[in-house]
């Protein structure tokens, strides 16, 4: 079994994002970076499987700037087997992202796919949907739980949709996207962190790929959404529902 | 030909807040740019579904009733709304934000060979769009380059176009070649005689504070029924399991803006304020004076929730009886 896991660099989910004063991106300057949360679930739920298993090729790829190594060498520590680094130095698009996936996937034949179902810096929810359409392959987004056929060679995935619960399955492959419940992901034990400095990390210049075409959808510019202001606070109950019903007039 | 398409999902023979949220959205579309409009329903048995979007003021409803088409998956129904697209030459593909959209739109924005922006919130004038990143940090400013363009709307971002008279239905058939390899197995639905909460116009959500589910039903619930409001819950109420995921208001979960949203024992990440910050008033309870949610509400009260929440659903239910 061979799993592919794109992972993407991201600024941590805590950071307090402010954007450049003339909109032409977001302030970087001690900002820390991390594998997507999203991603590190995929990896998580692709080692696990690995366990469950016997045995699996775990594959990682990342499209982004020569120090996203931190973030392969750290998903090789995790216990992922080889990474493949492409580099880009510009933000690439969902449908120029998936492209370029497209061929990774043609050249490794994975029997999965595993992704995080959106990063947290676009939040654009698309790639993976993206790549399984164009590989005609089935997919299965917002996974909180993936489960395998005996022969392996068939899935169930439960999603987590508006209206509760739903179950889909298919015969692999096919690509599956995570959400936050499928799993917690491991911390690199020191070994791990050992072990990867040896594993292979692979990498080839974005251009190589020849993914033709711009870009499908261009950021104009980023601007900070008007504050909301608050802070405001009360002393009691009777006092709460009071102004609710006379000042706010919602009740 | 229709040249503005708009997805309309559709669930218990009803019409959700959402599907007329993106019709508002695709009429929007259309007036700026002076194009025609056209509703597309899927499913089996779907006449009165049809009907109904047909009075919400677009230029006609076509409806694809087929077996193949009852129970959404992905591949299936990405495959029928882009052959629709190409049959009737469309120009723009506009839908709702949901999980179903979300799910879908891509893979037919790829079928397509179009851009798409995710749950977008506002069309400028320009021809821009305008879309939330960064947990609704940052509001971006795009422009799909491709003449074909493919749009999610945020439920939260465009008033439910209002009824109006009714426009023609078209029967269509099932494009060919729609065959897919994805097989729906179940759908465990979340029963609740309460409000949804993307139509909700008070939300009342817990966090962690309540400390278990049965809190939930206990403490909180009353609150919720006194106020008439739907109920929510912050991620990490429902990863330890307090109640069902389909109540997480977040980033990642529901974005709502209700009239009026009060968050219980909810601590404010940043992922949180995501999904409720734009609340034309939010209230926050909560023991810990310095939680970051406090920075965000119209009024705040420090307290113990398990004390001051069923004290407020007596004060709420004392106001109602008069």
């Amino acid at each position: 079994m061979k799993i592919l896991v794109p992972i993407k660099r991201v600024p941590d989910p805590q950071t307090n994002i402010a954007v450049k004063p003339d909109g032409s991106g977001i302030v970087t300057d001690n900002v820390k970076f991390v594998i997507n949360p999203f991603c590190e679930i995929a990896l998580e739920e692709a080692l696990r499987i690995k366990e469950q298993q016997g045995g699996a090729d775990v594959v990682l790829v990342s499209i982004g700037p020569k120090v996203t190594q931190e973030q392969l060498r750290t998903g090789l520590a995790m216990g992922a087997d080889r990474a493949i680094l492409i580099v880009a130095e510009e933000d690439l698009d969902p449908a120029t992202a998936a492209a370029v996936l497209k061929k990774v996937v043609e050249a490794e034949s994975p029997d999965l796919v595993l992704a995080g179902k959106q990063s947290i810096d676009d939040d654009a929810n698309q790639v993976g949907q993206i790549l399984a359409s164009s590989l005609d392959w089935p997919q299965a987004t917002f996974a909180s739980k993936v489960e395998f056929s005996a022969d392996k060679k068939e899935v169930t995935v439960t999603r987590e949709v508006d209206g509760g619960l739903e179950q889909v399955a298919f015969a692999l492959p096919g690509i599956i996207t995570t959400d936050l419940r499928l799993n917690e992901p491991r911390y690199a034990s020191l070994p791990g962190i050992m072990k990867a400095r040896k594993k292979e990390l692979k990498e080839t210049p974005l251009a190589e790929y020849g993914v033709a075409g711009g870009a499908k959808v261009s950021t104009n510019k980023m601007a900070s959404p008007p504050k909301r202001s608050g802070g405001r606070k009360v002393e009691t109950v009777q006092e709460l529902v009071q102004l609710l019903h006379t000042e706010a007039k919602l009740i | 030909m229709a040249k503005v398409l708009i997805f309309i999902e559709h669930a218990h023979g009803k019409l959700p807040k959402t599907s007329l949220v993106a019709i508002s959205a695709g009429l929007e579309v259309a007036k700026r740019n002076g194009l025609d409009t056209a509703a597309v329903v899927f499913g089996k048995g779907i006449d009165g579904i049809a009907a109904a979007a047909a009075a919400h003021g677009v230029g006609k409803v076509v409806a694809i009733d087929d077996a193949k088409l009852e129970h959404y998956v992905a591949d299936v129904y990405a495959k029928t709304l882009a052959g629709v697209v190409k049959q009737m030459g469309s120009t723009w593909v506009v839908g709702a934000a949901t999980a179903i959209g979300k799910d879908f739109f891509p893979r037919v924005a790829q079928l397509l060979d179009a851009g798409m922006a995710s749950e977008i919130t506002a069309f400028n004038d320009d021809g821009t769009i305008v879309r939330p990143t960064y947990a609704g940090n940052v509001l971006s400013t795009v422009t799909i380059t491709t003449p074909t363009k493919v749009v999610t709307v945020r439920g939260t971002a465009f008033e439910p176009a209002p009824k109006s008279a009714a426009a023609a239905v078209e029967k269509a058939a099932l494009p060919a070649d729609v065959a897919g390899r994805m097989r729906f197995v179940s759908f465990n639905e979340t029963k609740s005689d309460r409000p949804a909460l993307t139509d909700a116009t008070i939300v009342v959500s817990g966090g962690r504070g309540l400390k278990s589910g049965e809190n939930f039903t206990t403490v909180l619930e009353p609150l919720v029924d006194a106020l008439g409001a739907a109920m929510g819950a912050s991620r990490a109420a429902v990863d330890a399991g307090f109640v069902p995921n389909d109540l997480q208001v977040g980033q990642t979960g529901k974005v709502v803006a209700p009239q009026l949203y009060v968050a219980v024992g909810i601590s404010g990440a940043i992922q949180h304020l995501a999904g409720m910050k734009d609340s034309k008033v939010i209230v926050a309870i909560n023991k810990d004076g310095d939680a970051p949610i406090f920075n965000v509400s119209d009024y705040g009260l420090v307290a113990d929730l398990f004390k001051a929440v069923p004290e407020m659903a007596d004060e709420v239910k004392k106001l109602k009886a008069h």
